[in-house]
């Protein structure tokens, strides 16, 4: 950036002003949408950013004893990292088990976090049908689908998780707050 | 960093001396072994005359990079959670600082507390990038040196982990230093710019009111970030970490600071900001850092760090002798400035102010430091904080009643040290 511009911005901070839209691309460069594509995995609870594709139950089954079964239990009661089955009825006790099943909102949330982070060793591994398939299998330990039931991403947001109803959002900066759109 | 006449304290020399004249020097130095004895190995016999002070000789060579000296034990301890100490470093998550042993207000670099979920990647700044997308008018990839040529601030303020305090939940092992109770918060100087610059070149649309924040670490841990007037106004992309950049276990090349909020929001290894109008419901904002309360409901989005604070010296599984003793510690809050610190020497019966050492910053720790002749009876010590908003640290029993104690994380009640007749300091509940 030329001297110019530098005086320029410390004029601009210095007076609280905003960037001049003719300076916005001193800096960066504008992304394309092919880019955006391989980085946009975020799932919202509606099922925005879910992508294409299925798995069954059984599927998942297979893909858990291969990938998550060494840490989480071969049927996902826990080992060396979380459990992720029951609990449910544990939340106000002295004692409170916070699973996949007692405790997690949403399932979109669930396979946005496989898809993301898991298997902790290899993260981005599972393909999009696995990802659905593990979901649909954790989901089934818990008693929250059938066990032949099946995920993609038009049921997956409609899951209803039984403690969907369990979190008290803080007023100061939950969904709810002023100018924070639910 | 510091201009200097900030950094001195605000005590007059006067008050810094022993406030009674019976105070013999033996006591004194006993009093003071206490704390710095944690760090340095000091012998108050180790010369008992100047002619036992070794002579002088020249030095070891001048280097590229000073080291602590070889007298000086400090160090960050890795632990995996509540009661899980002593771990196998592959099981650590989080790295606990050693305020037992520091002075002052800053953490030094290497022993700012650290919690990583995907253990600490070391990446390429010539291969990172930022994208900024999502509700914006030009999705915008930054790299490392784009971020460095932009204008930048400076700022001091505290992280905190909102586990820290999470030892003392159900009961209070007395084994438990103030590194295993309040090790996962530190203060450093950042450097990096501003979030809303990034705004502006990017054009937020007026209707996002919801920010996505992820990492470039395995996990790609990612929190939704409320764009309120003061997240706006105060949170930023930072590169630099007390003057030089940011090490690998905060975040290299570049992280989100949020001065006041969860440590959590300080995402590290950022790589992506997306910008909408809805939260994204993470796995760590809901699963997560989410507080149960006693009737099984869980608090969320409580995301400021509270007002807090904590005595260093004399602290757990040290021992003190009768006479003078400094009390010393640190405060803070998530809320603004911290506005005084009082500590009691009588189990919260009474209580008295202590000094503050300045420069007294918002969100960032400040030192507190009070005199105390101990006469040698069991008692116990505690400090409470109040801000400039006028919050309070609570009491353990109030806390406990409104909370339960199967919170997990955001603990802030008043830490209390139990002192023996033999002048053992332990943790204890109240």
């Amino acid at each position: 950036m030329c001297w110019h511009s530098r005086t320029l911005f410390a004029g601009m901070i210095a007076f609280g002003m905003l960037m001049s839209p003719a300076l916005a691309f001193d800096f960066g460069r504008p992304a394309t949408p092919e880019e955006i594509k391989l980085w946009d995995i975020d799932v919202q609870p509606d099922g925005k950013g879910l992508p294409d594709g299925s798995g069954t139950v059984a599927q998942g089954k297979q893909v858990f004893a291969e990938n998550c079964a060494v840490c989480h239990g071969d049927n996902g009661q826990g080992g060396r990292n979380d459990r992720l089955v029951g609990g449910q009825g544990t939340l106000a006790s002295d004692m409170p088990i916070k699973t996949v099943g007692s405790f997690w909102p949403y399932a979109t949330t669930l396979f946005d976090y496989i898809r993301r982070a898991m298997p902790y060793q290899a993260p981005g591994s599972l393909s999009v049908d696995e990802t659905y398939a593990v979901a649909a299998y954790i989901l089934s330990l818990n008693g929250i689908l059938p066990a032949d039931g099946k995920l993609d991403k038009a049921s997956l947001p409609n899951v209803k998780m039984p403690n969907r109803d369990g979190f008290i959002p803080e007023a100061e900066f939950g969904p709810s707050r002023p100018g924070g759109k639910k | 960093m510091r201009q200097p006449s900030e950094v001195i304290t605000s005590i007059a020399p006067s008050e810094l001396k022993p406030t009674s004249a019976i105070v013999s020097r033996r006591s004194f130095v006993g009093g003071l072994s206490a704390g710095i004895a944690g760090a340095i190995a000091a012998d108050p016999a180790g010369a008992e005359t100047l002619a036992d002070v070794p002579p002088r000789e020249p030095g070891a060579d001048l280097g590229g990079h000073s080291e602590r000296s070889k007298f000086v034990k400090i160090d960050r301890i890795p632990e995996a959670g509540p009661g899980k100490r002593n771990v196998d470093p592959s099981d650590a998550i989080n790295s606990k600082t050693p305020h037992q042993k520091l002075v002052g207000g800053i953490t030094p670099t290497d022993l700012h507390y650290e919690r990583s979920h995907s253990g600490v990647p070391d990446l390429d700044p010539e291969k990172h990038r930022l994208l900024i997308h999502g509700m914006v008018q030009k999705p915008v990839v930054f790299s490392v040196d784009d971020l460095t040529r932009m204008p930048s601030i400076s700022r001091v303020v505290f992280i905190e982990c909102t586990g820290n305090g999470w030892e003392n939940w159900k009961e209070a092992d007395p084994n438990l230093t103030v590194q295993n109770t309040h090790g996962l918060i530190s203060t450093n100087e950042w450097t990096g710019v501003p979030l809303k610059f990034l705004i502006d070149l990017v054009g937020k649309a007026d209707g996002s009111s919801w920010m996505l924040a992820e990492g470039g670490d395995g996990a790609g841990v990612d929190r939704s970030i409320p764009l309120t007037d003061e997240i706006m106004n105060e949170a930023f992309v930072a590169y630099g970490q007390n003057g030089e950049p940011l090490r690998p276990a905060h975040g290299f090349p570049m992280r989100l600071l949020m001065p006041g909020f969860e440590g959590n929001l300080n995402i590290k290894w950022l790589r992506r900001l997306k910008f909408g109008d809805q939260p994204w419901m993470t796995r760590w904002e809901t699963a997560r850092y989410t507080q149960l309360l006693a009737d099984g409901k869980a608090r969320q989005f409580q995301l400021r760090m509270e007002t807090n604070s904590v005595i260093t010296q004399p602290s757990g599984m040290m021992q003190i002798r009768p006479g003078y003793n400094r009390i010393t510690g640190l405060a803070w809050s998530g809320h603004g400035k911290i506005a005084k610190v009082e500590v009691s020497t009588d189990g919260a019966n009474s209580w008295k102010e202590a000094q503050l050492n300045h420069p007294v910053l918002p969100k960032a720790q400040v030192r507190f430091q009070m005199d105390w002749i101990w006469d040698g009876k069991p008692t116990k010590i505690v400090s409470r904080s109040t801000d400039e908003k006028a919050n309070v640290q609570p009491d353990r029993q109030s806390f406990i009643a409104a909370t339960g104690t199967n919170a997990l994380f955001h603990y802030n009640a008043q830490q209390t040290w139990s002192i023996d007749g033999d002048g053992r300091v332990r943790n204890v509940l109240a």
